[in-house]
């Protein structure tokens, strides 16, 4: 199978992805920096090339309403935003999960205001961890069309049955031209499939009800059935990416390990940043300074065993968050990771970095490497630290 | 760092298509085998406003998403950007730092008012030749011209072929055809010092 190798914005590969699963519903209401991706799919349905029935509504309260309703009526779904727009959906969102609607959307990562800022930090995602959604979380713009394609898979998936979140860095990853190989049409679509929805409202031979009042009776076993479904999901996940790595060549797990093998010293993040630390660290390597990556793609379901037997012995850990936890102690994947290595003598440092989109260019990779450095040591540093800050 | 790669920062005012030429010239490069990531800094965009834009190329997949902070090259779409020193034209350069500036000014001239000593200035009117060619003061495409007559990342018939495909859907050919014109022409008519 041939792949072309093309250079898309991160926002425009996203929307050929999307487009590759032949979707029947879009639900679209335009925010920076997502705007571009559902305007790049608008084009391709004002072309002719899809016949995606857009939705176009009045908020992302309704876009992620619309999408609820499209899915249990029983159509492939998806939607997209950024930021505020992921906000004012907020009730919605779990709706969508704790309906089991597999619906796929856009995550494109941008501040929360104030004060207003359009650029990236995973804010948003991080607000809504707890919803009920998949988050799946890109380095660049190949693994978010990549993610975009898995996300029907693992939604779809029986055993799963979860909305998906498809994360990408605003302006970042969504505005830069970057090269990524796409697969034809018909491959993209022979391994997403044809959806079915097993229990679909317009289906009126086999009336059903969605969203009844459910009170002290049975709310918490419904509760219950939808927190058994996360293990699952983490299974799912990896299987769905094995057989895409088997089509592709592009093998993807819970999280990718870079240099991990011998390192002493490993940083963990999500998102575009994780691209500029394996430059560092390249360089460092070179020095014999033994450090490596761990940069999570899926972040929910949490993928607590895999961090806790990769982690295992290493002399110092340092978690970089692209958002804080106010009044919290670090950032949120920082406390995650931590609790993941309860028990183990592994010392953890948290950084938050990049708040905002400010950029985290290669000295700040340095200093977190020297911080390791000096901690791995023996020496000590404080628990939670900002990074490229004005002093 | 270890990684070699050409890296290009792009200043211009808003509506000059810098960003446009920054995003073209890395998916451009991709017919050569090169890996290109091409970035606009967003900010207020509104039309005159000073913008940067950037550009990398490799020969490998190009794994950072930092800004560049010390550019080998450095292309200037609106001279009068050299007197803002919000534009900040000549941050993080140094000797062997290569400025093409589009003037109508001497590189010699050019030179002493960016006062970066060891730096390699070229010039060429690229406003001028996209006024006679194209019929609009875009002088975007002209300046890629005048980069590959200092670097060979690709030859001008390359970046022509790419031109082609990139304007053939939504333009006229008298539009591509003044495209291709003013590509060549700024490729001559290059002035180094």
């Amino acid at each position: 199978m041939e792949q072309k190798l093309v250079a898309l914005s991160g926002n425009e590969a996203v929307a050929y992805a999307f487009k590759q699963a032949l979707p029947h519903v879009a639900a679209v209401f335009p925010i920076t920096p997502q705007t571009e991706m559902m305007h790049k799919y608008a084009e391709f349905v004002a072309n002719g090339e899809s016949d995606t029935e857009m939705i176009l509504v009045e908020s992302e309260h309704s876009a992620m309403s619309a999408a609820v309703g499209a899915s249990a009526a029983g159509a492939r779904t998806f939607t997209a935003t950024s930021s505020a727009g992921f906000a004012l959906m907020w009730e919605v969102v779990y709706i969508a999960a704790s309906l089991r609607l597999p619906i796929c959307m856009a995550l494109v990562n941008r501040a929360l205001s104030g004060n207003i800022n359009i650029h990236c930090d995973h804010s948003d995602s991080m607000g809504g961890r707890d919803a009920g959604w998949i988050h799946l979380f890109a380095e660049n713009a190949q693994e978010a069309y990549d993610n975009a394609i898995m996300s029907w898979r693992i939604a779809e998936h029986m055993d799963v049955r979860l909305p998906v979140m498809v994360n990408y860095d605003g302006f970042i990853i969504s505005h830069t031209a970057d090269a990524l190989h796409m697969l034809p049409d018909d491959v993209a679509y022979k391994f997403i499939g044809k959806y079915k929805a097993d229990y679909a409202l317009l289906d009126v031979e086999n009336p059903i009800t969605v969203g009844p009042l459910d009170l002290t009776d049975y709310y918490f076993e419904h509760k219950a059935s939808q927190l058994a479904a996360y293990p699952r999901a983490l299974e799912v996940i990896k299987k769905v990416s094995d057989e895409f790595g088997e089509l592709t060549g592009r093998y993807y797990d819970h999280c990718e390990e870079y240099m991990m093998d011998d390192a002493d010293m490993v940083m963990v993040m999500l998102g575009s940043s994780a691209g500029t630390a394996k430059d560092v660290i390249d360089e460092y390597r070179e020095k014999g300074v033994k450090v490596g990556l761990l940069k999570i793609r899926t972040f929910r379901p949490f993928p607590f065993d895999y961090l806790s037997k990769v982690l295992a012995g290493r002399k110092a850990v340092a978690v970089l968050d692209r958002s804080a936890s106010y009044g919290g102690q670090g950032g949120p994947v920082f406390m995650e990771l931590r609790h993941a290595m309860y028990g183990q003598q592994v010392p953890i440092y948290s950084y938050i970095y990049g708040l905002g989109g400010r950029d985290f260019d290669l000295h700040q990779v340095e200093t977190v490497i020297k911080d390791l450095q000096k901690v791995a040591a023996g020496g000590e540093m404080n628990n939670v630290n900002l990074l490229g800050i004005r002093s | 760092m270890s990684v070699q790669m050409t890296e290009i920062r792009w200043h211009a005012r808003g509506g000059q298509g810098a960003k446009t030429a920054a995003m073209f010239l890395a998916e451009a490069v991709l017919e050569k085998g090169k890996y290109g990531q091409g970035f606009p800094e967003y900010g207020p965009e509104r039309r005159g406003a000073p913008m940067r834009g950037y550009t990398r190329i490799a020969d490998a997949p190009i794994r950072r998403h930092c800004m560049i902070e010390h550019p080998g090259i450095v292309i200037i779409l609106d001279p009068t950007l050299l007197d803002s020193p919000a534009a900040a034209v000549t941050a993080g350069t140094g000797e062997g730092t290569v400025f093409i500036v589009n003037t109508t000014e001497t590189p010699a001239f050019i030179s002493d008012k960016l006062g970066i000593k060891g730096a390699e200035v070229h010039t060429v009117d690229a406003t001028g030749i996209a006024l006679d060619t194209i019929g609009r003061p875009i002088p975007n495409m002209p300046m890629i011209g005048a980069l590959l007559a200092v670097n060979d990342m690709m030859t001008v018939e390359e970046l022509k072929g790419a031109l082609v495909t990139q304007l053939g859907s939504k333009f006229s050919q008298v539009v591509i055809d003044g495209n291709l014109n003013a590509v060549d022409r700024a490729n001559k008519e290059l002035v180094s010092a």
